[in-house]
């Protein structure tokens, strides 16, 4: 048996007391007490234990972390890929907790964009076929080369996967990712595979696009130079929210080095 | 097109050979079941609409002479609906083409050419005219057998006398659509042929004016046969009745039907494997693709796609696979099934054919194929969809590997590491290595299938001709002959040796199971006629008693100890009870043994004989077939050498064209296994051998890892195999087991041989494919790429 981990009062508190600012915006993520245990054979793996989190309406939002520390997981759990062992999770009043399979597809459908690192795009299918992939299930998508063109890469439309570079794969899965006009994008170490220079073009769709859509995005990374271009920092370690910082000046991702 | 459906298309096209080699083994199997069904239909269709059209009669009786008198109190047989006296009798026939003595039937047929019943088809010439005497039909395979034409003559011997018969024409009967004698394993269009003659003549010839030998009548609708038999039975006992039967009986009636009961079983049961190999083989292959898939499957799902639309994506592709087989199946499945059917009609004489794939054998392939298809993913399928997308996306963990059994038990250093790789590799997931011995053990096993046939064959005849009737020749009597007859023949010259044998009609019952057949009598120690048992060993004939064939006694469910009641259906018509003192095997007909002078007690009668086995010096045949044409109680000749050829050109022929198909089909199956199972083996292990590649290992090298995994599946395929094929052989000898013949259950060492070569030459030519593979890997691509 495990016990439920105690969650530190000061932790939990810095992850929803960010400051007098963010009080003022509407909520679009109140995650409450996230637990996920994962059952490993004889061994349970805490990868969350408990976690408040709070995301706002527009904001840019990096959840830093060494890899294990669980800032993955706490995407999967947002993103509705993956459910908690415990807590609760509410987008925008509906309790993500609540719905079955059916409808956390359905969730996904209409309100999520993922970004993966290793961009899963479909290697049978052109970058244009990629996003056109989701446009065709989405409620009130974009055109595929609108999106394409909005990542710079609507020279490349007619390209498989095997024919693009990394930044380029990259850049397509985000044009897929925000081609459905979703309401949060959430990006799993986008830059995790890439060089500096191309990981900075793909930090700049990603930036282009909360900026001029306005989408709530969250960027996971492990990668500390990327959390200067955010709105909010949020430190992830040991399955717990360590720290939570808001950026006095927010860096345009050319300026960013690591 | 959605951008879904476009993946799966290049998803396709991208695993063509594979898709390619599942199809055809669908296809296979679809065109076994067509070829089978529609060759079946055809027959069905053929043999009712001719039976139809042409009247042939429900019920038959044969006697000895009746006057015509007789003829209102039969049609007065309450469900009878038409009567037809006939006048039929054997003769022997002189041939000017054939040394020996052949066997003519000659049928009275109205001079008026309204044929009431068993009407005939007229293929060529014209009908008989009024008032010729020596004008007859004859049946066309024997007129084409011995290139007869009308205004050609034979010669018969008619009461001791010769007299020409002048053909006018050649026809077809429904009473003849199998030609075949009563007693005869094999029809013989050379030794054997149906002469329509006008009844007058017929009659002068005979004796027989104002009178009849030979009784059919059709049944109004509803009427039961079986009563109408029995009434029938009773009127004509008194006239020298020999027992009257309805169509089950009729001999060319009962071959043709067991044929087609044949036929519909083996239409079944091939199919029916060839299709589960084809499910078999779909889920090895979508479980692999599905698994190299996983992360896309994730990704879509992450995207919203629902879990009935992922799972739907993949069906499409397996129904698309099945759909392009079942077309591809059918196409070659009516071209065969007429090819088939077109070889029926060869030995079964039918005056029309009507060949077409019914849309209901066409929309059972079909729906067969998807079920079979969708059986055998159905289960891949919900696994993938049911995958946790947050699992799936990750990449799957690094597969677990230990020391194999043969390491830890202390053999490590005999082999070399990739050795090990080899092992180690089947070992860490022996279930999906058995899947795919499995699979290869499958095409060995119905290889077995497709080729045993003809092991079986070559079996029974050598158990039939060889061990059991080891005679040169039989010479039939027109009539039951005193044992004069038997030494006339001794001294014949060219007759080494003469073995005097009594044939009796019989009915045999057993409550209420009854069967008509012949009893054999044998004399004692006889030299030329051996009873064997299961093994082929000989058993003795006791003196009292009857001795059933094994397939006679199961049906009518008697063993030894038994007794069943013998009715002989000629001359006293006795009934006895007689105790069943053996059983022995044979593979052609349903018939049964006495003791010589027992089946003569039986009959009342001194020792008489209806035919004798001969010996004879091949230097002197001449010689012994014209005194054989010569004597007048000979009716014709049997040559065992002739019976044989005709077996095989026969029964045989049909069989083993039908086993060139699914042999054919078994190697298509067996390429499609192996090479599925090759192709997998690289799919799964490129990235590894890849990066092996990248180390420093040779492409020879890291072949042997892959082709080295490929070899011990192989090795364990092929006795798992033989092992498979034999069970699935013994169940198809079970199948095609029929009144008319069995299939011994026999496969030759060479079939073995065959089937195993077939697996390792797939496994070979696969082999190199995925050599020429492994030779092109893209080694930087497996650099940057993630697992």
């Amino acid at each position: 048996m495990t016990t439920p981990p105690t969650v530190p009062a000061n932790e939990s508190s810095a992850a929803i007391a960010a400051s007098g600012a963010d009080r003022d915006r509407r909520a679009v993520y109140q995650a409450r007490g996230i637990t996920k245990i994962y059952h490993m054979g004889e061994v349970d793996v805490h990868a969350l234990r408990g976690v408040d989190l709070d995301l706002y309406e527009g904001e840019f939002v990096v959840l830093l972390g060494p890899s294990g520390s669980g800032k993955s997981t706490l995407l999967n759990i947002l993103g509705g890929l993956d459910v908690p062992t415990e807590g609760t999770v509410n987008y925008r009043g509906r309790d993500l907790m609540k719905d079955d399979d059916a409808l956390l597809t359905g969730y996904r459908r209409d309100h999520v964009g993922f970004v993966f690192q290793f961009y899963n795009l479909i290697p049978s299918l052109t970058a244009r076929e990629n996003v056109a992939l989701v446009t065709e299930i989405a409620r009130d998508p974009m055109k595929p080369e609108a999106a394409l063109q909005l990542v710079n890469m609507d020279h490349r439309l007619d390209h498989f996967p095997a024919q693009l570079s990394g930044g380029e794969q990259q850049r397509v899965a985000i044009a897929r990712a925000i081609s459905k006009r979703p309401d949060v994008l959430l990006c799993d170490e986008p830059t995790g595979a890439l060089d500096i220079n191309t990981g900075i073009v793909v930090l700049e769709a990603i930036e282009r696009v909360n900026r001029e859509l306005g989408t709530t995005t969250a960027v996971i990374t492990h990668n500390a130079a990327i959390a200067e271009m955010a709105d909010r920092v949020i430190s992830v370690a040991d399955g717990r929210i360590s720290s939570v910082r808001r950026t006095a000046h927010k860096l345009p991702p050319q300026e960013l080095r690591w | 097109m959605k951008a879904i459906d476009r993946k799966l298309v290049r998803d396709a096209i991208h695993m063509w050979g594979q898709l390619l080699a599942i199809c055809a083994v669908i296809a296979c199997g679809v065109a076994t079941f067509v070829m089978s069904l529609s060759a079946l239909e055809a027959l069905r269709t053929t043999q009712a609409t001719y039976y139809d059209q042409y009247r042939f009669a429900d019920a038959f009786v044969g006697l000895k002479r009746a006057p015509n008198s007789l003829e209102p109190r039969l049609a007065e047989i309450p469900g009878v609906a038409h009567v037809q006296t006939r006048v039929v009798r054997d003769v022997t026939l002189d041939l000017p083409d054939l040394d020996e003595p052949a066997a003519g039937r000659l049928i009275s047929i109205p001079e008026n050419g309204e044929i009431s019943l068993n009407a005939l088809h007229l293929r060529s010439g014209r009908y008989i005219e009024l008032g010729r005497d020596d004008e007859v039909l004859a049946s066309e395979g024997f007129a084409d057998a011995h290139h007869l034409h009308p205004g050609d003559k034979v010669t018969a011997i008619i009461n001791g006398r010769r007299k020409d018969l002048r053909i006018v024409g050649t026809a077809l009967s429904p009473e003849y659509v199998y030609t075949i004698r009563w007693g005869a394993l094999v029809p013989d269009d050379k030794r054997f042929g149906v002469f329509w003659m006008g009844r007058r003549a017929l009659a002068a010839a005979f004796n027989m004016e104002g009178a009849f030998n030979d009784v059919t009548v059709d049944l109004a609708p509803g009427a039961d046969e079986q009563e109408v038999v029995e009434r029938l039975d009773d009127l004509v006992r008194p006239y020298g009745g020999l027992g009257a039967h309805g169509r089950r009986d009729q001999i060319s009636n009962r071959f043709l039907s067991d044929e087609i009961r044949q036929l519909q079983r083996m239409g079944t049961i091939i199919p029916s494997i060839f299709l589960s190999v084809a499910a078999f083989l779909l889920n090895v292959v979508l479980s692999r693709i599905i698994a190299l898939q996983r992360d896309q499957i994730a990704a879509l799902k992450a995207f919203g796609y629902s879990n009935l639309a992922v799972g739907m994506h993949y069906l499409k592709l397996v129904l698309v696979v099945a759909f392009v087989g079942v077309i591809l199946g059918s196409c070659v499945g009516y071209w065969l099934g007429l090819r088939i059917t077109e070889m029926y009609t060869r030995f079964y004489k039918f005056p029309m054919l009507y060949f077409a794939i019914p849309p209901k054998v066409a929309l059972m392939a079909l729906g067969a194929s998807s079920l079979a298809a969708i059986a055998g993913t159905i289960n891949v399928i919900r696994r993938a969809v049911n995958l946790p997308q947050a699992e799936a996306m990750r990449p799957e963990p690094p597969a677990a590997y230990r020391p194999t059994l043969l390491e830890r038990i202390g053999l490590a250093e005999w082999f070399t590491q990739p050795s090990r790789m080899v092992l180690r590799h089947i070992e860490r997931r022996p279930l999906k290595a058995f899947l795919s011995a499995f699979g290869m053990a499958l095409a060995v096993a119905i290889l077995m299938l497709g080729r045993f046939t003809a092991d079986s064959l070559d079996y029974l005849l050598d158990a039939q001709f060889m061990l059991s009737q080891r005679q040169d020749m039989s010479v039939n009597f027109l009539e039951p002959t005193s044992m004069s007859g038997f030494h006339d023949l001794q001294h014949v010259v060219g007759a080494m040796y003469v073995e005097p044998r009594r044939m009796v009609p019989v009915r045999l019952r057993n409550g209420h199971l009854q069967r008509r057949t012949m009893i054999q009598g044998v004399i004692d120690n006889p030299q030329l006629n051996h009873l064997v048992d299961e093994n082929l060993d000989a058993i003795p004939l006791p003196k009292e008693g009857i001795v059933l064939n094994s397939k006679l006694a199961e049906l009518l469910e008697v063993k030894t100890g038994d007794t069943v009641s013998v009715e002989v259906l000629e001359g006293s018509r006795a009934v006895r009870e007689v105790p069943v003192t053996g059983l022995a095997t044979e593979f052609l007909g349903t018939f049964c043994y006495m003791n010589f002078q027992a089946i003569n007690r039986l009959l009342g009668e001194g020792d008489s004989l209806t035919e004798a086995y001969l010996k004879v010096d091949d230097n002197r045949l001449d010689e012994l077939y014209r005194r054989l044409k010569e004597a007048p109680r000979v009716a014709s000749v049997t040559i065992k050498k002739t019976s044989i050829r005709s077996f095989r050109e026969t029964v045989m022929e049909n069989m083993l064209q039908m086993q060139f198909f699914n042999v054919m089909f078994a190697c298509v199956i067996a390429f499609g296994v192996v090479y599925n199972t090759a192709r997998i083996a690289l799919s799964e292990r490129g990235r590894e051998l890849a990066s092996l590649r990248v180390l420093g290992l040779t492409r020879g090298e890291i072949s042997f890892i892959l082709l080295g995994e490929l070899a011990v599946l192989t090795l364990v395929a092929l006795p798992l195999g033989i092992g498979m094929g034999w069970l699935l052989v013994r169940v198809v000898c079970m199948f095609l087991d029929t009144e008319m013949y069995r299939i011994p259950f026999v496969v030759a060492p060479a079939t073995y041989g065959f089937s195993a070569s077939v697996v390792i030459v797939a496994a070979i030519l696969s082999g190199l494919v995925v050599r020429r593979r492994l030779d092109h890997l893209d080694l930087i691509a497996v650099l940057k790429t993630r697992e």
